[in-house]
């Protein structure tokens, strides 16, 4: 890395806390952002059996407000945003017209004409012009992106709720999954939204930026050794055992909701939105292609990029790989033609030369026990 | 952690310790550290004859695999096995954990390896 480059990375309000504490730093999305702390697999089994905390403060925050708010959100997600309470959030894809991602993002219903979508980092400048944009033209609602008025820190594992739960006078127990609530975190006025990206249950919190550290430090003070700080190297291995995609690899502008296995967060009785025409076109001709889940079933760990074959010819490509610290498997993602999608069918994966053999299985690779904290059950057939 | 005076190292970021014409290798502290959590070493089968500055097999973490340079050539007499269902001690001991033994075919090639403070220089740069 050049110092020009070095110097023009940004950096979180957390940036100083992560160098003392001897975090591995690597640039990420224009972003300098700790990949690692103790280790991927270290941080990657204390959220599954305990808690870790993670600075998501890169990802960007545009929220739209006014009159014409829920119509405009309508338009360019893909989701139902009508359906969401205050106080709730949805998953959903914002689309080009050809039902492509521009991006995915989570939207929060903050008033009745109040949103704000949290978006990925390397996406937020793209997705606010284009937001700008198809608002400007079609309702009555301002566009502001308030990504620098937050800072975002995740704490997800089967001891989040209790850890947080000492830092704060807020019920959490009154907070549903994939709700958010306000109140203050070690003193400081926050979002509290039961969300994340780790397959656990969990909360990210968006904090004003001068207070972050003061949040940071309260949480893995009050978890007393049962909550570590993890990098964006257990965060990706986490969503992928999750079977959670990210925007890059598994989703992108090249890659339909529908072939994504993303149906579920298209609002077809919403009425239009960007993409919904070639997205019915594609329901009703039937998609070609889906992206599937895979373990490998040889020794070898099936990166991204690798080829996917089928009696010798090329059929697909990894879009996400690696050797899960909690299944202790490797496994991944892959679009592969819709005849090889269904769960138990053999494909090769070439590995560095060597065809190793790979199966399809269901999404997700793992899912938490649904009871809440207590003993964790893999469910890797689920 | 100081890089022991008593090895040999290559800018590949692996480590030698030659006894008679028997070269054992692995890699250094600082490999194991980028890396991160290793999952897979893939070597050679004894026998085989590998070839300095060719690669004689791979070492996978968690987040990227490397492959892993011949730093003198000869033939392979003994893999470390242990590492087949223990790849993490690469990780928490690398200076003890040899991978590969070989019988080095020409003693020469270890005038180009590094000693230990010109290794540390490398890491350092």
């Amino acid at each position: 890395m050049t110092d020009t480059a070095a110097t023009s990375l940004r950096t979180t309000p957390l940036h100083a806390r992560h160098r003392a504490s001897g975090a591995r730093m690597v640039p990420y999305a224009g972003w300098e952002m700790p990949v690692e702390y103790s280790g991927i697999t270290d941080e990657h089994m204390a959220v599954r059996t305990r808690a870790g905390v993670f600075d998501v403060s890169h990802m960007g925050e545009i929220e739209i407000a006014g009159k014409g708010a829920l119509e405009a959100v309508q338009r360019i997600s893909s989701n139902d945003a009508s359906a969401l309470k205050v106080g709730q959030a949805q998953y959903a894809g914002l689309l080009t017209p050809d039902g492509t991602f521009i991006d995915d993002m989570l939207v929060y219903r903050m008033a009745s004409s109040h949103f704000m979508l949290v978006v990925n980092a390397a996406n937020a400048a793209k997705d606010y012009a284009w937001i700008s944009e198809q608002v400007k033209l079609a309702s009555d609602a301002a566009v502001v992106d308030s990504s620098s008025r937050y800072a975002l820190i995740a704490i997800q594992g089967p001891a989040a709720r209790d850890v947080l739960q000492q830092l704060t006078a807020v019920d959490l127990s009154d907070i549903r999954y994939y709700w958010f609530s306000y109140g203050e975190v070690a003193n400081a006025r926050v979002t509290i939204s039961r969300t994340g990206y780790t397959g656990e249950d969990g909360y990210e919190i968006f904090v004003p930026p001068n207070m972050a550290d003061r949040v940071w430090q309260g949480l893995i003070q009050a978890g007393r050794g049962d909550v570590i700080p993890c990098g964006l190297g257990a965060r990706d291995t986490l969503r992928l055992e999750a079977a959670m995609r990210l925007y890059g690899n598994d989703i992108d502008e090249s890659t339909t909701a529908l072939e994504a296995g993303l149906g579920w967060t298209i609002g077809w009785k919403k009425g239009d939105f960007i993409g919904r025409e070639r997205l019915l076109e594609q329901k009703e001709r039937g998609i070609t292609r889906a992206l599937v889940g895979f373990e490998v079933l040889e020794r070898g760990i099936a990166r991204q990029g690798y080829i996917v074959t089928s009696g010798g010819g090329e059929v697909g490509k990894v879009t996400s790989g690696t050797q899960t610290p909690f299944l202790k498997k490797a496994v991944g993602m892959a679009y592969v033609p819709v005849s090889l999608s269904a769960p138990g069918t053999q494909v090769d994966i070439d590995i560095r030369g060597r065809a190793t053999r790979a199966q399809v299985v269901p999404f997700p690779f793992y899912s938490r026990s649904r009871s809440g904290p207590g003993p964790l059950i893999p469910a890797p057939g689920e | 952690m100081p890089y022991p005076t008593d090895l040999k190292y290559t800018k590949d970021h692996e480590w030698i310790r030659i006894s008679g014409d028997i070269a054992e290798i692995g890699i250094t502290d600082f490999a194991q550290d980028q890396l991160g959590d290793v999952v897979f070493v893939e070597l050679p089968e004894p026998g085989r004859t590998i070839k300095a500055g060719e690669s004689f097999g791979s070492i996978e973490s968690v987040k990227a695999v490397s492959e892993l340079f011949a730093p003198m050539s000869g033939e392979v007499v003994e893999v470390n096995p242990s590492l087949k269902d223990h790849p993490e001690v690469v990780n928490s001991k690398p200076h003890e954990t040899w991978m590969v033994k070989v019988r080095v075919s020409d003693p020469k090639e270890a005038g180009s390896l590094l000693d230990s403070a010109q290794y540390d220089g490398i890491t350092r740069a």
